[in-house]
């Protein structure tokens, strides 16, 4: 194992290697120092310290929400794809067909450019789960049904702009990372109101915004997606003070922990 | 090397003229004076912000995560303003659902303009005058398309101004906001024309939405007010 072969390999990806080291020259020494004094077999381990110094920092953690990310937008972009792909399911010759088949696109677009993030980032893009969008069956008629198909994208939805809020502030030292998860979360917000709209054109009593912790008649099922949104003080301001309580809750979307939104999803995850 | 860097340092105290500058910057990339070269350049730059002085009678919105916050204050002073006035003259032919979603907009961007008011306290600037000469209040497609505007500029003004936060806690304030807005302008587009949510005038290739600098924002956004704000102050990174 040469060491100097593989920093000049990895020069030729990462030109910034020896800056994100302390310099080529105390790059090579410090390794020098710890393979004199450590045994062949441990030199792996040396080098995945070197790795992790140059690398780790800067990238372990925003990769981490970069595949977080990914994972949802793997379930949504199949999700719109079965969908808009089910015979009958969304209704023939109506705006329905467009907006569906936009928002897949977006979600298709979205883990092609999350994909791409991890990539230049060096860090390895998580594999596509196997998913279950029955929720072991308390969706059973998803694909079939196009207000239980609505429902979940709704939910889908609802939950993606609150888990994008939920871990922004881990981006916070990427600036470009942090921009571009922005975006996306903006753009699930805008899916979020359209399928809002398409429910309530169906009959169902909702807003394009969140009311308290409604579900807007889904039910218990999706409970957990809408927990929290009802809160109306943000930063110790009390917000009821100046609007109705309904609409204090409705200017505010609120976040979601990894945990919370792992525990909702994981019923839509199979392996 | 050390001798000459010494001979100009001491020369630059009386002669601190532009053109001594330029004169002194060659002359210093010329023989590889990296450090003293960035020095140069550093005062050429601020030279430059002579250019980038706050104009008279305007408003600064200040430094910083602060600086930011009242940025966004500023805006959200616009949009509710602006939908003040829309419930309170709808325009012609506004159906009770149009009514009902037009004055939860309200409600909203009057929420967000008292938190940011409230929360910024002796920090935040002034009370704006807005400037809707251009806006026919009783056409519903000069209200529309006015809302359109706004809250289209709202969601790239956020989404532009995430990475100027230094505190996390302020990014996650203004994450609950900017999705709000995006509902807002998803639904007014939708208003216009069904199906144009998240049409590509908004969302690019990848899927992402628009994110503009704070600069661009102020320049679009001074067509709708009388108050002239001043954004040099603001983080540019």
């Amino acid at each position: 194992m040469n060491i100097n072969n593989i920093l000049t390999e990895i020069e030729k990806v990462d030109p910034e290697v020896y800056e994100r080291l302390d310099g080529r020259r105390s790059a090579m020494k410090e390794f020098m120092r710890m393979s004199g004094k450590i045994a062949l077999a441990a030199v792996p381990f040396a080098l995945g310290g070197m790795f992790k110094k140059a690398y780790g920092q800067t990238s372990t953690g925003i990769a981490g929400v970069l595949n977080y990310a990914l994972t949802l937008e793997y379930l949504e972009a199949e999700f719109y794809t079965n969908g808009a792909a089910a015979p009958n399911l969304v209704p023939a010759g109506t705006p329905a067909v467009g907006a569906i088949n936009t928002i897949r696109d977006h979600e298709k677009a979205h883990v092609e450019f999350l994909k791409k993030a991890l990539m230049s980032l060096n860090a390895v893009a998580v594999n596509k789960p196997t998913f279950d969008f029955t929720a072991g069956g308390a969706f059973g008629n998803v694909f079939t049904n196009y207000d239980t198909f609505l429902a979940v994208a709704q939910t889908f939805e609802d939950t993606g702009v609150r888990a994008y809020k939920g871990r922004a502030g881990e981006l916070i030292s990427n600036n470009d990372v942090l921009t571009a998860a922005l975006q996306i979360h903006s753009v699930e917000a805008r899916h979020a109101s359209h399928i809002r709209q398409m429910r309530k054109a169906r009959g169902a009593n909702l807003k394009p915004w969140i009311t308290g912790n409604d579900t807007g008649g889904i039910g218990a099922a999706v409970q957990a997606s809408y927990n929290g949104e009802e809160v109306t003080t943000q930063a110790g301001v009390n917000i009821a003070g100046f609007v109705s309580a309904n609409a204090a809750s409705e200017s505010f979307d609120e976040p979601l922990t990894a945990d919370q939104v792992l525990a909702i999803v994981k019923p839509f995850i199979k392996s | 090397m050390a001798k000459q860097a010494f001979h100009l340092q001491d020369a630059a105290p009386e002669q601190d003229t532009r053109a001594n500058l330029m004169h002194r910057r060659k002359f210093l990339a010329g023989i590889g004076l990296g450090v003293t070269a960035t020095a140069v350049i550093a005062a050429c730059k601020k030279d430059k912000d002579n250019g980038n002085m706050q104009p008279p009678g305007s408003i600064d919105l200040g430094t910083g995560d602060i600086g930011i916050l009242n940025y966004a204050y500023a805006l959200e002073q616009l949009e509710a303003a602006f939908y003040t006035q829309v419930a309170l003259t709808p325009y012609s032919g506004a159906t009770a659902a149009e009514i009902s979603l037009l004055t939860d907009i309200r409600d909203h961007e009057v929420a967000h303009r008292e938190f940011f008011k409230t929360a910024l306290g002796a920090k935040a600037i002034q009370k704006l005058e807005v400037n809707f000469a251009a806006i026919d209040f009783s056409k519903r497609d000069s209200v529309l398309a006015t809302a359109k505007a706004f809250e289209d500029l709202g969601v790239s003004a956020y989404n532009g101004a995430g990475k100027l936060l230094v505190d996390a806690n302020y990014l996650l304030l203004a994450g609950k906001i900017v999705s709000v807005e995006a509902r807002h302008a998803a639904l007014i587009r939708d208003l216009i024309s069904n199906g144009t949510f998240a049409d590509n005038t908004v969302i690019d290739a990848n899927g992402l939405d628009l994110a503009y600098e704070p600069s661009k924002v102020l320049d679009t956004a001074k067509g709708f007010l009388k108050s002239q704000l001043w954004g040099g102050n603001l983080p540019t990174s």
